[in-house]
């Protein structure tokens, strides 16, 4: 019983990881770049809800608060890919890697000026109440993450494999230079790509604030979402998901089984084993680089 | 201007330009070894601090800025290096045997992870790094028995030939031999630039299908590149052991590697100088901003006030300027006015304009 009770918290926690790696797979498949500050936009998103919705700063209703954080962080990761991302247009991967790390540490920064360093957590009408399955407690909050999450995983694998706009971010990814000779619109894209990994991140963000609490350093837990990215193979959407449920169920276990201070090193561990065996994750899409 | 009629291959590869660029750079090696005479002892601290950073910046100017390859673990080599040290001087071995076999230990380590990392490519390999960066912090605490878990470490004194160099003791010395460790490091990195292996390291960075078809065994030069880094940043290591003392694996965590990366591409990837200027503006910055918010403190009458984390903020705020503006750093911005003072008034405009490329993907399908 304890064992499928670490189940039920892990896999919610693995939805959080899950939709932050989705994040990272969104961006890498539309603009081949890797957004090291996934996780503080997360961070960002959590914030702007939490000033919206909680009874100390705005006190707005929950879903018209959650409908606004959602739609400004969308804005917010569109301007940045304008203003700063887009400067980098065609240069190689490595100067995206470092721009966003350091966006990361920026973000922070102004997260820590603005909303201050203590952890601070989201109210929400689902809090503290939980279905009693046969003896197994499955909190409200962990319930409404799984589902979101599954929701937005779908709607996103659609959202690429059907529509005219996300078979063209697919096209964008493979060949720049092709995709805008077909008249595919390869500058607006780019900022589109990122303003839906915003949405994401914010989702994760407002899940993540609600089952616990936020502060300026949550960010780094894109680490972790990283690690889950690159186990699912980077360039696979259900992958990602796959790999932070995969971490997100590990995480509890290792702390249950195995002797104090080996469950940090285990989502890392995992990644290294996974790299070393299939280079490209588990859901490889990567094939050797021809000139 | 000067101009360099050429009548000799080997011109091509001499370490100085002319007899003008060695009588520069003597003249800078002699005022770095005056320096203890002329500088309180705050500052000696402060340089040497900044001469330790040089060398680590070297290390990974190696893999980052010369064969293409980013690390984004590579305080994790520090660590190798500062540990190995004290293990060594404890077990009794001289501080002339430890330092090297400190930073062999270091690379050793660092060739051996990156073998698994040869597999992959560009963003793959760092994302290794990364992991094993992470890792670090909590393996250090596991094996407590070599690395004092937690609570950390002392490091013994240097003893050479009966003299006791410490840091507060004898500022000058450990000064010195910081100082005489960087300019070896550097002239061995000048060196190695010009062989055939620097050469392979470059041709690697530059396109890794051409260098393959030029007869260069990728796999195998990826792997001494890391080696090599691990080696000066194992050494950096060993001396940070002795100029922080006391240290414990919070000296090592993943936002150290990540400063270090900030800190050759802040300087100008792939050049040497660049781990230099880098260096600086990391040792200097906080100087800076002190007296920067005491000014400003006094002016606006807010008495003293803090922003914690002000100083990485700052810091990565100029990253992303530099990355827009100047991606080759303060060393690329340097070369570019000195051409154009050079020239002067004949410079062009669109003299240094960067080529448009476009993304193609590395996922065929």
């Amino acid at each position: 019983m304890d064992i499928l009770q670490l189940l039920i918290g892990g896999i919610a926690n693995g939805c959080i990881y899950g939709l932050v790696a989705l994040g990272f797979v969104l961006i890498y498949k539309a603009t081949e770049a890797v957004n090291f500050a996934q996780g503080d936009m997360m961070m960002i998103g959590a914030f702007i809800t939490l000033t919206m919705v909680n009874e100390e700063w705005w006190g707005l209703p929950f879903g018209i608060g959650v409908i606004l954080a959602i739609v400004i962080m969308a804005g917010l990761s569109y301007l940045l890919e304008v203003v700063v991302i887009r400067k980098l247009f065609g240069q190689p991967q490595f100067a995206v890697v470092i721009l966003t790390i350091a966006l990361g540490f920026v973000l922070r920064f102004f997260a820590g000026v603005i909303w201050g360093h203590d952890p601070q957590s989201l109210e929400t009408p689902f809090a503290g109440k939980a279905f009693d399955i046969g003896g197994l407690i499955l909190g409200y909050d962990e319930a409404v993450v799984i589902i979101a999450t599954a929701v937005l995983t779908i709607s996103l694998y659609f959202f690429f494999q059907r529509t005219r706009l996300g078979v063209a971010m697919q096209a964008a990814s493979q060949n720049q230079l092709a995709a805008y000779y077909m008249g595919i619109p390869v500058k607006w894209i780019s900022s589109m790509i990122w303003a839906v990994a915003g949405v994401t991140a914010t989702v994760a963000g407002i899940l993540f604030a609600a089952k616990g609490a936020i502060d300026p350093a949550s960010g780094l837990l894109g680490i972790k979402a990283f690690a889950a990215a690159v186990i699912g193979g980077f360039g696979s959407l259900p992958g990602a998901l796959a790999g932070g449920l995969i971490i997100g169920i590990v995480e509890p276990m290792a702390q249950y089984f195995a002797p104090p201070g080996y469950s940090q090193i285990m989502p890392y561990a995992i990644m290294l084993i996974v790299l070393v065996v299939r280079p490209n994750g588990l859901f490889a899409q990567i094939q050797q680089k021809k000139v | 201007m000067r101009i360099h009629f050429k009548t000799d291959y080997l011109q091509d590869i001499r370490l100085f330009e002319d007899r003008r660029e060695m009588i520069q750079y003597i003249l800078l090696i002699l005022a770095a070894l005056s320096a203890p005479f002329w500088l309180d002892e705050y500052l000696l601290g402060e340089i040497t601090y900044v001469l330790i950073y040089v060398l680590a910046g070297i290390g990974l100017m190696v893999l980052a800025g010369h064969t293409g390859q980013p690390s984004l673990g590579h305080a994790a080599f520090l660590a190798c290096g500062a540990y190995m040290q004290v293990i060594l001087l404890e077990a009794g071995v001289p501080f002339l045997i430890s330092l090297p076999l400190a930073g062999l230990f270091s690379g050793v380590v660092g060739a051996i992870v990156a073998i698994p990392a040869l597999k992959m490519s560009g963003i793959y390999l760092a994302i290794a790094t990364l992991a094993f960066g992470i890792m670090v912090e909590d393996v250090i605490i596991l094996l407590e028995h070599w690395t004092g878990g937690v609570e950390g470490v002392l490091t013994p004194a240097i003893t050479i030939g009966g003299f006791e160099i410490d840091r507060w003791t004898t500022p000058d010395y450990f000064y010195w031999l910081c100082l005489i460790v960087v300019i070896l490091v550097t002239v061995a990195y000048k060196n190695l630039l010009r062989s055939p292996t620097g050469r392979a390291f470059t041709a690697i960075r530059d396109s890794e299908v051409s260098a393959r078809a030029m007869g260069v065994n990728v796999a195998r030069y990826k792997m001494i590149a890391f080696g090599v880094s691990c080696f000066f940043t194992g050494l950096a290591g060993a001396l940070l052991a002795h100029f922080l003392q006391a240290f414990n694996y919070e000296a090592f965590l993943i936002l150290i590697s990540i400063q270090l990366l900030l800190m050759v591409t802040v300087g100008g990837l792939g050049s040497i100088h660049g781990a230099y200027y880098g260096a600086i503006v990391i040792g200097l910055l906080p100087v800076v901003i002190t007296i920067l918010r005491e000014e400003v403190s006094e002016l606006m009458g807010l008495g003293n006030f803090t922003i914690p984390g002000l100083e990485t903020g700052i810091f990565a705020l100029i990253l992303v300027i530099f990355i827009i503006v100047e991606p080759l750093g303060i060393y690329g911005r340097w070369t570019k006015i000195r051409i154009w003072l050079e020239l002067f008034p004949m410079a062009r405009k669109d003299m240094f304009r960067r080529q448009k490329s476009y993304l193609k993907t590395e996922r065929m399908k």
